[in-house]
């Protein structure tokens, strides 16, 4: 761990203020950024320490419900409102860490985690996310929990988050604060692809901080899912899961249909205009596996990671089976439903 | 422009010497005792708890919040102490094995696992306990199925996990028939 | 309460309450003052130089005492043998900060010492040191080019023996398999990493508190490479946190964190990272080509076996992978090969059930296609191939209780209602598959010596020097003595984890509970002798003329057999002696007479185990919902702790079947998921219903006690058994362990 000034902040205004200068962190449940400080890989300054902002509540809003950055998953995952009318959140929470850390985590960590890339996390190894220019080890190297979508020649690392998945088929909206102000950036556009610049992770400006994700004001508590896949069958990150909302109408045929991968990509991957494709069909395996088709359209693998593409085509079928017929993943019942 | 920062810093990172010398007094109940310590930033409670408060029953099994073996109650929620900065304990209450029960007097749940044998090495030993005393709080698990979700943030190397949710589902019944008599 | 318990009650282990207290002290957890703290600096290449080391920034950290590498380091021996150890394989062991090679990635480069572990810690992370590169290969394939016969043994290395003509029989016989297995590099990850702390007495000697199978084994070693006297060196293990043969050979973090207290003069803990836990031994990444052919009615006609093991270029690490398969079935023709191969990587080790682990596992998969080809019912093939003798040796066992093994097993499976078919078993829309296999190990007794002592109010000290690595060992110890002197477990402690204590070999091999309980015995033997001859200094000699065989001990008495109304309390035994302790210190070994009959008789435990799965075949996910283990390994000391054993041998069974890979990056020559978030080990939500069968197997033969160890036989082909469970299921078989998900789409 490199040495680094600690501050403590009173109010979100001192925390952007303080926030705003050279390679300043800002410290909530730690469980990503101490693990990252003890690796070498992060090596900030100063810390930030945010755990006294006013910024853990869960309440309803006009537009939705509003969840504090600082809030746990833990609270978040098991707040009434949130398992009523956003189980789909809850679970996808629930499918994540263990509960010691998701006790600790918070919201806004959570957005901000980073890959779990065995290379981004070994100093050993030349990273472009840790030194820009550097190279990307991974590219031939070991990818099994590498992303098929959306990676560049620079960059094969994916975001690890379950929740986030989640939040991308919620429309999720993500409040940040910082010195010009508020802003609300729209969960799609929240994180970024790696390009050329893949220590560019999300479209915060510096010094900006997450205040709140909001939820809108809309019910999928009906057909839903968070399905994961993994290399055990809990306390891993996920080689693949999909998050599924869905509305059907009267007549059973899809009113609506989000789907968002994770694993698989640095951020929850959604395409809309595939979604559109599952808009007013009859519910069915053809239906679904020609969304899936269209989903990974995009997809590329090195040897290690190959097998996602398949795993992913199935997932996402089998994900939409399981939000049409109302039967979600249990993330204790281990059978996939 | 936030990670550019960050690499930048990698190469200056001789410390200044106000940094290197600072420490922050902090107060926290301590296995219920009140605790004031003087602690700098960059020392994890696991650390402090074990060098320094020479409470080792809390064990560090990965530094990383991978294993749960550090696990200890803040403010009666169960948290994995390697990824906690000290400083950042000021003002809460923390319980570790210690403070759960003595050789003389046994939390029910120490009881249950070297009654079932839910220990091979002791090593995971505090952190399961300490886990599962939270678990029992927190009641989002009833079933043999929910008990071994809510427990797979606490690594045993030695295999000890049928034993360990016997041990724990035993407590669970004691205490709900207790709660309900 | 004075009541004495029997060898097989059912007992909790009498270091319980430390354990779940938190007030066991394991390693790096003894205070002393004035420690320092040593922080480990490891390589980023697997080979080459160290050109330079710069500190400057490091020196910065307030607190740092000392950057020891090996510039400055202090004087260090230059002959292999100082750096031996009792159980070290051919070649010559590696020597931390001895020179500037490199000769595998992590290594070892410097050690940071300072007054706080934040200060090694943050100091460490600012050491910049440049490399000279050289090539290297840790590429399995590749290093398969370079595999040779270890001409020079390791101790204990059984070579395996052919027999009749197996290439003649398989090419005549009709139905055949051949197949080419792979076992994944494994790390033993003990939940404990690997610590020592050095107390730096300055009298001249020192006290290590290390993370060991072995404390005498680390005395000898840190003696030899650091001048001194064995007797000045004490090492003390009475907790370790998990090894499971990590601690078998003594680690570097020891040699460090005792190379920096002797050169600064002060007491030093060194801990091992996660991450470094990950840069020493391993279990060898494995191949293992199978080839079986019987007759039209499945007898087995040839069984042809050919494995190579890893091992590093400094040292030829082998394991017996081979022989089992040989030794288990009956077969006239039979061959084996084994080979070692050379790559850029610290030297493999033993990691439970060394060799049986790997090739076990490996031919009971070859063994499940064999019965399919064959049109036999897996079990059916094994019961139609059995041999009731060692068939590689052509030597007898002293007990071999397998068939029963298969019989409870099946029954309490309820093996009988499989539908032989893949694919033929549904539960919802998850397949079900059953799987079977053998397992088998060796039951050892090792030259072992305890001292038990009795104090004034009759308080009984068993003592010795061997480790309790979590399996018990102190729990047995006490039962034997309760059992052989009559004294309640509530009076009886014990004292292991100290060299200075009477000998015993390093913890390992599953031998710990035959060779301690049998020294035990005759050490309390011994003192019974003593308690009855003083009980005839008490007035009226209640026991008058009985010889020891004249007696029992039971309840806190000595008790006449012929008449039970003769009795004397223990306690009034031992005041009549006069004396405020008797000791008396034994010791047990297979003797001459033993060794003798290890030549002409085979010694081994087996296991039949079951398995259920049930698998997603869409997304390939798999759940091991029931094992049921049938062990037979002769008498069971302690059911409780017993049953435990085995559990943790199924359990690890089930991650090397499912989990289990350090992946290696042969670009860079490094393991890169070293951590237990990438290499994955069973959690509690992959462990379900696991059943543990001990079935009668009276061995008065295999040694005084008639036990034959079960540290390892429950992890031997339990691994086969999911997979062959798992081809049930889905029709798909996997060759190479683990079956991870990708491998089922």
């Amino acid at each position: 761990m490199n040495r680094f000034a600690y501050v403590r902040a009173d109010d979100v205004a001192a925390a952007v203020r303080q926030g705003a200068s050279g390679a300043v962190k800002f410290l909530a449940g730690g469980t990503n950024l101490v693990d990252l400080m003890k690796e070498n890989v992060e090596q900030p300054q100063t810390i930030v320490d945010i755990n006294r902002l006013p910024l853990k509540e869960i309440s309803e809003v006009y537009s939705g419900l509003r969840l504090g950055a600082l809030a746990t998953n833990a609270d978040t995952a098991y707040d009434p409102r949130v398992m009523k009318k956003y189980p789909l959140l809850s679970s996808a929470i629930l499918a994540g860490a263990s509960p010691q850390l998701r006790n600790a985590a918070t919201n806004g960590g959570n957005l901000n985690q980073r890959t779990r890339c065995y290379y981004f996390y070994d100093l050993a190894t030349p990273c472009n996310k840790r030194e820009p220019g550097a190279g990307c080890s991974a590219v031939g190297g070991l990818t099994r929990i590498h992303a098929i979508l959306g990676a560049s020649a620079q960059c094969i690392a994916t975001h690890p988050s379950d929740m986030c998945v989640a939040l991308a088929v919620l429309d999720a909206r993500i409040h940040v604060t910082g010195a010009d102000g508020d802003r609300v950036i729209a969960i799609a556009d929240y994180h970024r692809l790696p390009g050329d610049e893949p220590w560019h992770e999300n479209t915060l400006a510096p010094g900006e901080l997450v205040t709140a994700i909001e939820l809108p004001d809309e019910d999928f508590s009906a057909h839903y899912t968070y399905l994961k896949l993994r290399d055990r069958l809990s306390y891993a990150f996920a080689l693949v899961s999909v998050a599924v909302v869905m509305r059907l109408d009267e007549g059973g045929s899809i009113a609506e249909a989000r789907v968002a991968l994770g694993g698989v990509a640095a951020k929850p991957w959604r395409d809309i205009e595939a979604e559109a494709l599952l808009k007013g069909a009859a519910p069915g395996d053809d239906m679904y596996r020609s969304f899936a088709e269209r989903l990974l359209a995009g997809a590329i693998a090195e040897e290690g990671n190959r097998f996602k593409i398949e795993l992913a085509r199935r997932a996402i079928v089998r994900a939409l089976r399981q939000a049409a017929a109302g039967t979600p993943q249990s993330q204790t019942d281990k059978r996939v439903a | 422009m936030r990670m550019k920062a960050v690499v930048d810093n990698v190469a200056n990172v001789a410390p200044a010497a106000s940094i290197a010398s600072q420490e922050f007094p902090i107060h926290f109940q301590l296995n219920g005792i009140p605790v004031t310590a003087t602690i700098a930033p960059w020392v994890t409670l696991l650390d402090y708890l074990r060098e320094t408060a020479h409470l080792t029953g809390v064990k560090k099994g990965c530094d990383h919040g991978q294993c749960g073996a550090c696990t200890v109650l803040i403010d009666g929620r169960r948290m994995n102490s390697c990824l906690k900065l000290a400083v950042t304990a000021d003002g809460a209450s923390i319980t570790t094995i210690e403070g759960l029960g003595t050789p003389e007097a046994l939390d029910p749940l120490q009881r249950a696992f070297i009654e079932h044998d839910a220990l091979q090495c002791g090593y995971c030993t505090p952190g399961q306990i300490c886990s599962a005393r939270a678990l029992l709080r927190e009641q989002h698990a009833k079933t043999r199925e929910e008990v071994r979700e809510l427990m797979s943030g606490n690594l045993c190397r030695c295999g000890a996990y049928t034993n360990i949710v016997d041990a724990i589902m035993d407590v669970l019944q004691q205490e709900q028939k207790g709660s309900a008599a | 309460m004075s009541a004495s318990i029997r060898i097989g009650d059912s007992i909790s282990r009498i270091d319980g309450v430390e354990k779940v207290t938190g007030s066991a002290h394991y390693a790096a957890e003894y205070a002393i003052p004035g420690l320092l703290y040593g922080w480990i600096v490891s390589s980023d290449i697997a080979k080459g130089r160290v050109l330079s080391i710069a500190d400057a920034s490091a020196r910065a950290i307030a607190g740092v005492v000392e950057i020891i590498t090996h510039e400055n380091r202090p004087h260090l021996p230059w002959l292999d043998r100082n750096y031996s150890d009792q159980v070290a394989p051919p070649g010559s062991p590696f020597r931390a900060l001895y020179d500037d090679k490199i000769a595998f990635s992590h290594q070892p480069i410097a050690l940071v010492v300072a007054d706080t572990l934040e200060g090694a810690r943050d100091a460490a992370a600012l050491i910049e040191v440049t490399y000279e590169a050289d090539t290297f290969n840790t590429d399995f394939e590749v290093a398969l080019k370079e595999k040779f016969e270890p001409i020079r043994k390791r101790l204990g290395f059984w070579a395996p023996k052919s027999r009749g003509n197996a290439v003649k029989a398989f090419d005549a016989a009709s139905l055949k398999h051949k197949g080419t297995y792979h076992l994944a590099t494994h790390h033993h990850n003990p939940m404990e990493m690997h610590a020592a702390t050095v107390h730096w007495r300055g009298d001249g000697k020192i006290t290590v508190y290390d993370k060991t199978q072995g404390p005498q084994n680390v005395q000898s070693y840190i003696a030899a490479i650091f001048d001194f006297s064995k007797d000045d060196v004490r090492v003390m293990n009475p907790y370790v946190g998990g090894a499971f043969g990590s601690g078998l050979r003594p680690q570097y973090h020891v040699y460090l964190a005792t190379l920096a207290a002797k050169m600064l003069e002060r007491s030093v803990r060194v801990v091992m990272t996660r991450q470094q836990m990950f840069s020493h031994v391993h279990r060898p990444q494995a191949t293992q080509q199978v080839s079986l052919a019987t007759d039209q009615a499945g007898r087995l006609q040839a069984v042809m076996t050919e494995a190579t093991t890893v091992t590093s270029r400094f040292e030829h690490y082998m394991e017996g992978v081979c022989n089992w398969g040989l030794m288990n079935y009956a077969c006239e023709n039979a061959s084996g090969k084994y080979f070692i191969a050379p790559m850029d990587t610290y030297t493999p080790g033993d990691m439970r059930a060394p060799g049986a682990a790997t090739g076990m596992t490996l031919f009971e998969i070859a063994m499940d296609e064999m019965a399919y080809a064959a049109g036999v019912d897996p079990l059916a093939f094994r019961t139609l191939n059995y041999s009731d003798k060692n068939a590689m040796d052509d030597k007898p066992y002293t007990s071999k209780a397998l068939r029963e093994a298969y019989a409870e097993g099946a029954q309490k499976f309820g093996w009988e209602r499989r539908s032989p078919a893949p694919r033929s078993m549904h539960d919802g829309r998850e397949l079900v598959g059953w799987g079977m296999a053998t397992g088998m190990w060796d039951a050892y007794f090792m030259k072992t010596t305890v001292k038990a002592k009795m104090d004034a109010e009759g308080n009984l000290e068993l003592s010795s020097a061997g480790s309790d690595i979590g399996t018990g060992t102190r729990t047995v110890m006490a039962m034997v003595a309760s059992d052989t002197l009559g004294i309640a477990m509530d009076r009886i402690s014990v004292v292991l984890g100290d060299s200075d204590l009477p000998t015993s070999p390093v913890e390992g091999g599953s031998w710990m509970a035959a060779s301690t309980g049998a020294a035990v015995q005759v050490a309390c033997h011994a003192l019974g002798e003593r308690l009855l001859d003083a009980a005839g200094n008490i007035e009226g000699d209640p026991l008058s003329g009985a010889k020891i065989d004249d007696v029992i001990f039971c309840d806190g008495q000595i008790i006449a057999k012929d008449n039970p109304s003769r009795s004397v309390p223990i306690e009034s035994a031992m005041r009549a002696s006069g004396e405020t302790t008797l000791e008396c210190e034994e010791t047990a070994g297979p003797g001459v007479a033993g060794l003798l009959s290890m030549l002409r008789v085979s010694r081994n435990s087996h296991s039949a185990i079951f398995a259920e799965v049930k698998v997603d075949e869409e997304l390939g996910v798999v759940r091991v919902t029931r094992i049921v283990i049938a062990v037979a390994a002769g008498r069971i000391l302690n059911p409780r702790t017993a049953r435990s054993q085995i559990l943790g041998g199924v359990v690890m069974g089930i991650g090397m079947a499912l989990h289990e890979e350090t992946l290696m990056d042969t670009r860079f020559g490094r393991f890169m998921n070293h951590s237990f978030a990438e290499y994955h080990i069973p959690v509690n939500a992959d462990i379900d219903s696991i059943e543990v069968i001990f079935v009668n197997e009276p061995d008065p033969d295999v040694n005084p006690l008639g036990v034959k160890g079960l540290g390892e036989i429950g992890i031997v082909s339990t691994a086969a058994a999911v997979a062959n469970a798992i081809f049930h299921a889905t029709g798909k078989r996997v060759r190479d362990l683990p079956v991870t998900i990708d491998k089922l789409l």
